[in-house]
């Protein structure tokens, strides 16, 4: 930056004319790009706002009906519901999720495992799962019948609960979900880890820290962007859970209702119900809700890390 | 065939973007002639040739197609599984609305008619003789492909109901076969009593095997006649008579909390924890695909009785062919349809395993005395036959039964995983039936 600066300023203010010439230039260059963002990330977002000002009904056909779908969505018992759940997973799962994460990065970063290889691919092999088969064979794992907790059942005469009833359901996604995602966490935090200079923990040392101070003073600070990131990442995830319920659903269809989490809900108003335009008005609505939620959490993190 | 009535007995809906699209459809189509179209036309259109594409899961109709094809070789009909079920209507819907690749023919499941039929994509076919078929096919499936005097497809297969039943664990234990639903639940009781891993049924909420038993029941909880809808799941009799008995096989926890379709549903039935299934005449094929090993072990009955000495029956399943309004040829594609679901095609599919719905079929004698090497070499088409003739005509599906039945877990499902109970339930579900075709327009109990 500095090299460019004085070029820059040595040189007279270009004319009107070659500065019209050099923004169409830049135009070109940034034109493409514009293009795709607008189509690819734009678009769809004003189409969904577009969409969300009208009705389309099996008798009468399509009607603009201003902010009537929005009205809708803010008196819309199913639709909070689903977003109250998927707070409470968000406020439940994410923490445990992280927290072991955490641990398990400490644990591979500390030089002190044996076999540090095999446990940190054994760690991250979950996230290479596709969610579709995990979530089958956590099915089949929490069945009561022929699955393992079944056979646990059988052989050990006892009765354990079953996961897949409408108390345990959301536990026993949260479980999936960690399952899934500790490896993916667990990868960015080491990465993390990895960059801080081994100086640092010299100097602690020195200076009479033990392990768990070097933890709490030193490590965790210097890795708290990634643990930002990590956090708005499980958080828009959790606000957008829908493999795990939707799949589990035909395994527990009385547990996992059709407004499970906001997205299964938005899922069936238009692909069931046909009511596209709601579940548009749905998803932007849920979209605002991530967003603020996701600021909130990295405000507080930054101001945290100043 | 065994996916198809796994779709019609779940029901889970995924009916896409429907009404935008029929709508535009409709006044596009307009222009179409309405005219009657005889049986020399046909036979014109038919040696003129041309081409048409068929959406369709259905099996046996692969062997209807190249038959076709040899009898009219101008004709050239493109089979296409698009999806079976929900899909293959998300993917209809789709095309009617985008106006292009819209097939000529289509299959559409009972249940589902009533939605395409209101969104005016279906060709009314009594312009092409079609409405005098009613004597050539049992009431069931007649009725539901008709809607106010117009017939929007003609009957492919059909589903009457029979009770299936494991005679190995039923004669273990010295338990008749019921003939009536209150044998059913004494059957249940011993049965659980006898051995607690054996149930009488698998059941964990099925809007098509409940609706269907309302039907027996002598229910008509929907009734439709242009917008004007009623949904009545409260103090509809066939409702009450169905909860009464099913509330107590629910309490007493006598059903497996199994879900049809599923492993270990298959499981159940082949190794007797199922003891019975009450389901439509296409599931022997099934047994014999699904439930291999536990060939001659099962018999078929007729289904039980809500009042004893009765003979009524119901329908579970089946499906149709619609002509498509948007279709370029529809001369050709009735032509086609009624090949293949009235006149020669129907031998072929009865030969293929399918079950018919044509009377005159259901009363051949090559047909009911075909015996069944899985049922232990019974004549079970007699029985199925005997179902076909026995079910009530006033039923009718609500016009977004697709929808319906997708959310009926949401509310009847709790009544098998909670305290709440299946009157409850029905009640909950006619309240969220009620909001949604008043959302969508209809005059809904007015």
């Amino acid at each position: 930056m500095t090299a460019v600066t004085p070029l820059t300023t040595g040189r007279r203010p270009p004319a009107g004319g070659s500065r019209s010439r050099r923004g169409r230039i830049g135009w070109l260059f940034v034109g493409p790009f514009m293009a795709v963002f607008a189509l690819v990330f734009l678009a769809p977002i004003a189409y969904s706002l577009y969409l969300s000002f009208f009705r389309d009904q099996l008798v009468g056909g399509t009607s603009f009906v201003g902010l009537d779908n929005f009205q809708r969505a803010f008196e819309d018992d199913q639709f909070w519901a689903a977003v109250g759940r998927v707070v409470l997973f968000l406020a439940v799962q994410v923490p445990v999720m992280l927290g072991l994460a955490l641990l398990v990065a400490l644990a591979l970063d500390s030089g002190r495992l044996y076999g540090k290889s095999f446990f940190r691919i054994s760690v991250f092999l979950p996230y290479a799962v596709p969610a579709v088969v995990a979530t089958l064979m956590w099915g089949f794992i929490y069945g009561t019948r022929f699955g393992l907790v079944g056979n646990i059942n059988d052989a050990l005469g006892v009765s354990l609960p079953d996961p897949l009833s409408p108390s345990l359901v959301l536990a026993s996604i949260g479980n999936i979900v960690t399952w899934e995602f500790i490896g993916y966490n667990m990868l960015i935090f080491y990465s993390a880890l990895r960059v801080v200079p081994k100086s640092l923990y010299e100097a602690a040392e020195i200076d009479g820290a033990g392990q768990w101070r070097i933890i709490t003073a030193v490590k965790i600070p210097a890795i708290r962007g990634a643990l930002v990131i990590a956090t708005i990442f499980s958080v828009i995830g959790s606000f957008q859970l829908f493999n795990e319920p939707s799949i589990l659903k035909s395994l527990a269809p009385n547990a996992i209702t059709t407004y499970f989490t906001p997205n299964l809900y938005t899922f069936t108003l238009s692909f069931s119900g046909r009511q596209q335009n709601y579940a548009a008005t749905v998803s932007l609505v849920m979209g605002v809700v991530t967003m603020i939620i996701a600021y909130a959490v990295q405000l507080r993190g930054m101001r945290k890390e100043a | 065939m065994r996916t198809m009535t796994r779709r019609a007995m779940r029901g889970v809906g995924l009916l896409c973007a429907a009404a935008l699209s029929l709508t535009a459809c409709g006044s596009s189509e307009e222009a179409a002639s309405d005219k009657a179209v005889s049986g020399s036309d046909l036979r014109a259109a038919l040696k003129e040739g041309g081409s048409i594409t068929v959406w369709a899961w259905e099996p046996t109709l692969k062997q209807v197609v190249s038959d076709f094809q040899k009898e009219y070789p101008k004709v050239k009909v493109k089979l296409v599984n698009a999806g079976t079920g929900n899909d293959q209507y998300t993917a209809l819907q789709n095309a009617v609305q985008a106006g292009s690749g819209v097939p000529d023919v289509a299959q559409v499941e009972y249940y589902a008619l009533g939605q395409f039929a209101l969104g005016k994509s279906l060709e009314d076919l009594s312009r092409y003789g079609a409405d005098k078929f009613k004597d050539d096919y049992s009431p069931g499936p007649w009725n539901a492909v008709t809607v106010d005097e117009a017939v929007y497809a003609l009957p492919m297969d059909s589903g009457p109901m029979a009770l299936f039943y494991n005679k190995k664990v039923l004669d273990k234990h010295q338990i008749a076969v019921p003939t009536t639903w209150d044998e059913y639940l004494e059957a249940a009781r011993a049965l659980h009593a006898a051995d607690p891993k054996a149930y009488i049924a698998n059941d964990t909420g099925d809007a098509g095997f409940t609706t269907s038993m309302i039907w027996q029941a002598g229910g008509t909880p929907f009734k439709n006649r242009d917008t004007n809808i009623t949904v009545d799941l409260t103090n509809d009799k066939g409702v009450t008579t169905y909860t009464k008995v099913w509330q107590k096989l629910i309490d007493e926890k006598l059903l497996a909390p199994i879900s049809s379709w599923s492993d270990e549903w298959y499981k159940g039935l082949a190794d007797g924890t199922i003891a019975t299934l009450a389901t439509g005449a296409w599931m022997p094929a099934n047994f014999v695909s699904g439930v291999e090993s536990a060939s001659g072990d099962w018999r078929a009955a007729a289904l039980p009785q809500w009042k004893k000495g009765d003979e009524v029956s119901s329908e579970n399943g089946g499906s149709s062919l619609a002509v498509m309004k948007a279709s370029k040829n529809k001369d050709l594609a009735y032509a086609f349809n009624e090949y293949a679901n009235h006149s020669e095609g129907v031998q072929a599919r009865i030969e293929a395993g399918a079950f018919p719905a044509t009377t005159a079929d259901l009363a051949s004698p090559t047909f009911l005395d075909t015996t069944f090497p899985y049922f232990g070499g019974q004549k079970a088409n007699e029985i199925f036959a005997r179902s076909a003739a026995q079910v009530p005509e006033d039923w009718s599906y609500l016009p977004y039964q697709v929808y319906a039945n997708s959310i009926f877990n949401d509310s009847v499902g709790k009544a098998y995983v909670s305290d709440t109970k299946l009157a409850d339930g029905l009640k909950e579900w006619q309240k969220a039936a009620v909001d949604y075709g008043t959302e969508q327009g209809f005059d809904v109990n007015k």
